[in-house]
């Protein structure tokens, strides 16, 4: 980070800040009496997880609250003029001419209907920058600047002909097309790959430190506010809990809150060498207690399957799609998956690690007999999962290996209490009475650490932690052997994604489970993988065990995705 | 590392003013609710619900109960009595053939409203059907079903039904109340239920993708299983909506075909042929109050199936709803 000399003045100053929303005819205070300050051309991050209050306060300063949030006390100074007692004509002045705004969502945040270069021009003309063929050309320059090749093609193109990344660089044209002194970028990553992740902070990084803006970067990772900002404010349930030079912060949390995050965030904690050890013994102890059911099952010939050490083969595994061509009776073909081999050994887990569009989910569902294969096999404990010709055999098949989905807000059907939801699995099998069954669910809530008083509730009144721990205990209601995992950790904040990881870990060590984790983040992977599978488009490009692709990556790819991990560079205190 | 500047000195908050909390904690007190409670939540506080339901609770009445309202017999009368004003015991008067006016607008109700509700029903079960096996199957039983929904689709309704009534009333001429208002109700469901169709296989092409469809399968469960249990149930909130506010277009149908002579026949009380004897007066200008009841009738019933329609919409909402 380049230090800029000479302002010493604050930019913003926020001082005892409370923000409250209205609930009929009560207050809830979403803000209470923070503080933060930024200097001209500084970056500084405010962490937090969801519902901490981070984006309100950010809000807050720009005048966005939603219609029900109003500014209940203390002060937004932005150079010294109290901009939270100001009129809404000074608000709209300083929007975007002083402060930018990048928002979180590059999905929705474009108007469909509008080419991207209008809707950046229509951010020119409004802050009064540049008008008519200027702003056209100014257009241009911006989109450069912002990386997007081609920019004079891509100003006259539409948003969905932009990839998630590619729009989050129009939304930066956009945020810094007035030239403001303060950017606000609120969680402008947290939906892309992480390698894109990378370039667009970078990017940014680099062309607010030309241009001498300053950021206010919101996020719930740590380990990233940490690489990008010199000066970190942590929120937590509305208060400001520690805030102070980021360095000084990772290094020496005092805050317990502080000390959870640092101690619990997957990108900060692949990292550590307690993170090996600790996965080294769960290994221990579910690879034993893995060779217990293969005894069984290869003993009592009943089960399904041979009780062989490699309870996953998959072989030259490829899955073709027809695609729709030019003309409508063409097709021409897309290769997703192309010869894709690896194997899967009981107790253990493997890793499929790549972008989105690299194939790994469409492995997953192949595995799981949900989408035909092409050419290849899937053996199952040494039965070929195409192989299953009965009816039976097929739902004995089902019951060995069971899914946990990435997005938790589709995962479970909204019209099935908690209950329902867990039951299904027993009640398709016609498994023991009502009251067993009963027993199983209780049984199951209590092995996810969900309360029973759940089982009456609906999806829709869970976080999305609680419904991700009800779908692994929907998962596990049949005892199956191998439970496959597609970013089921994808979609929650930092400590949510840790708690479940560990979730998945005792449940391995305790009923010697296998599990094929399919995922995104390097960073998870080396709680929980043993051994790792590196995807690009399509092609396997690397397979070896964790601590040699984190140590000792041989391919440029690889090397990418271990670079992308927020926080992998920074000096942690011997722990 | 350079010293912090003035006022991003390391700050540390007390701790005690913001106790750690455990991760993700489930709140154990909360109610129970889903989707369907969750609407009625919202029902219950919405005026445009409670004004459809106190309309549609009187016409009910008036259906069920239409000695609670008139003494008089709709189907009696004589024409001494024709346009007589309203006396003792029959408060509006008497139309041209010297029936009692309010008896025949009360007795009228449970025509016009058995014709909307059972055609309702009929089109809600035809395009469920038909939608849900389209949007579920895909492929060729979706070319095939949504071609033909299109086709009848492209049929005005009141044209066909005219067609439709005209070739039954040559070969079933004599048919009593029930058997009137089957005809009637087949004719109009057998033109009206495209617009279901389209509406269920839109919802069944966007649940049916869903992440807990796919675990469905993965547990074990067959398509028709998983079809039955979680795509059509998740699928019905915007058939309901379609289908409480076709009701009201149902019963204006009914009216219209009466109106026209090809409705119910002219010995089965409704608003409809009540509104075709009186189409005379108005040419002539005099006597109008025999238009004006089973306008009104017909104009409230109608209205209270679309407010509740129309509540019911903003109750199912997906964007009023929470995530």
């Amino acid at each position: 980070m380049t230090e800029t000399q000479g302002a010493q003045t604050p930019l913003l100053k926020i001082e005892d800040l409370s923000v409250a929303f209205r609930a009929g005819k009560e207050y809830l205070t979403a803000v209470d009496q923070a503080n933060l300050t930024i200097y001209p051309g500084q970056t500084i991050a405010i962490v937090g997880e969801s519902g901490s209050g981070k984006s309100t306060m950010a809000h807050a300063v720009i005048d966005l609250l939603p219609g029900s949030g109003q500014v209940t006390g203390g002060q937004i100074l932005f150079e010294g003029t109290d901009i939270a007692k100001t009129g809404r004509d000074q608000i709209l002045a300083l929007r975007g001419s002083s402060i930018g705004l990048v928002p979180q969502d590059p999905m929705s945040n474009l108007n469909p209907l509008w080419k991207v270069g209008r809707q950046i021009k229509e951010a020119l003309v409004a802050n009064d920058v540049a008008h008519g063929a200027d702003a056209d050309r100014r257009v241009v320059e911006l989109l450069e600047e912002a990386g997007l090749p081609d920019a004079e093609r891509r100003a006259r193109q539409y948003p969905h002909e932009f990839s998630g990344g590619m729009r989050q660089r129009a939304l930066i044209a956009m945020g810094l097309a007035a030239r403001p002194k303060l950017l606000i970028a609120d969680e402008p990553t947290s939906a892309l790959d992480v390698t894109v992740q990378k370039q667009i902070l970078d990017h940014l990084d680099t062309l607010t430190d030309s241009l001498g803006v300053a950021v206010m970067l919101i996020t719930h990772d740590l380990g990233l506010a940490a690489e990008r900002a010199d000066h970190l404010v942590v929120m937590y349930r509305g208060r400001v809990v520690e805030s102070g030079p980021a360095l000084e912060i990772l290094q020496d949390p005092q805050h317990p809150y502080t000390q959870r995050l640092v101690s619990k965030a997957p990108s900060i904690a692949s990292q550590r060498l307690s993170s090996v050890k600790a996965r080294a013994e769960i290994r221990a102890q579910a690879v034993e207690h893995a060779a217990e059911v293969a005894a069984e099952v290869a003993g009592s010939g009943e089960e399904f399957g041979e009780g062989s050490n490699d309870i996953l083969v998959v072989e030259n595994l490829t899955k073709v799609f027809q695609l729709r061509g030019s003309k409508p009776w063409e097709k021409t073909d897309f290769t997703a998956v192309d010869d894709v081999s690896f194997g899967l050994q009981r107790g253990t887990t493997t890793a499929i690690v790549g972008e989105s569009g690299s194939g790994k989910s469409t492995v997953a569902r192949m595995v799981l007999d949900l989408l035909p294969i092409t050419s290849g096999r899937v053996l199952f404990d040494g039965v070929d999962i195409k192989d299953l010709g009965s009816k039976k055999l097929q739902l004995r098949f089902r019951r060995q290996m069971q899914p946990v989905f990435q997005n938790p807000y589709a995962s479970l059907d909204p019209l099935y209490s908690i209950y329902q939801s867990i039951e299904e699995p027993l009640r398709t099998h016609d498994v023991g009475t009502k009251k067993e069954r009963e027993t199983k669910v209780r049984d199951l809530l209590d092995k996810v650490s969900l309360p029973t008083t759940v089982m009456s509730r609906y999806p829709g009144e869970l976080s999305g932690g609680q419904r991700q721990r009800v779908a692994i205990a929907r998962a596990l209601a049949l005892d199956p052997e191998v439970v496959i995992c597609d970013e089921a950790v994808s979609a929650l904040d930092v400590l949510v994604q840790a708690q479940i990881l560990e979730l998945l870990n005792d449940l391995q060590a305790e009923l010697g489970l296998s599990y094929l984790f399919i995922t995104h983040d390097l960073a998870v992977v080396r709680q929980i993988a043993d051994n790792v599978l590196v995807m690009q488009e399509g092609k396997v490009v690397e397979q070896a065990s964790v601590n040699e692709v984190f140590d000792n990556p041989r391919e440029a790819y690889t090397r990418k995705l271990l670079d992308a991990i927020p926080g992998g560079s920074i000096p942690l205190a011997s722990s | 590392m350079p010293e912090p500047r003035e006022g991003q000195e390391r700050f540390v908050a007390p701790i005690d003013e913001t106790p750690l909390r455990a991760i993700d904690a489930v709140d154990v007190d909360a109610v129970p609710e889903n989707q369907w409670k969750e609407a009625w939540k919202r029902l219950r506080v919405s005026p445009l619900f409670w004004l459809a339901a106190a309309i549609i609770t009187f016409i009910g009445v008036m259906i069920f109960f239409p000695t609670l309202f008139t003494s008089a017999d709709p189907t009696r009368g004589s024409l001494d009595d024709s346009f007589a004003p309203a006396r003792d015991g029959h408060p509006f008067g008497f139309t041209r053939q010297g029936y009692d006016l309010w008896a025949r607008t009360v007795y009228g109700a449970r025509a016009s409203v058995a014709v909307g509700v059972l055609t309702a029903i009929f089109t809600a079960l035809l395009g469920m059907i038909t939608g849900a096996i389209a949007g579920y199957y895909g492929g060729i039983v979706d070319t095939l079903i949504s071609r033909i929904s299109d086709i009848f689709f492209s049929i005005p309704l009141l044209l066909a039904c005219i067609v439709v009534i005209s070739v039954i009333n040559n070969t079933w001429p004599n048919r009593g109340f029930w058997g009137s208002v089957l005809v009637v109700v087949v004719a109009l469901a057998l033109f009206a239920w495209p617009q279901i169709t389209r509406q269920m296989r839109g919802a069944v092409l966007e649940v049916k993708n869903l992440e807990f469809v796919d675990a469905a399968t993965a547990i074990g469960a067959t398509k028709m299983t998983n079809l039955r249990r979680h795509i059509v149930p998740n699928s019905l909130a915007p058939v309901i909506v379609a289908t409480t506010i076709t009701l009201g277009i149902f019963i204006v149908a009914e009216s219209s075909l009466s109106f026209l002579g090809l409705g119910l026949p002219q010995n089965v009380v409704s608003w409809g042929n009540d509104l075709s004897d009186a189409q005379n007066q108005v040419r002539s200008g005099q006597h109008l109050q025999v238009m004006y009841l089973p306008a009104i009738a017909l104009g409230m019933t109608v209205l209270g199936f679309i407010l509740l329609g129309e509540a019911v919409r903003e109750a199912l909402d997906p964007k009023a709803r929470k995530k």
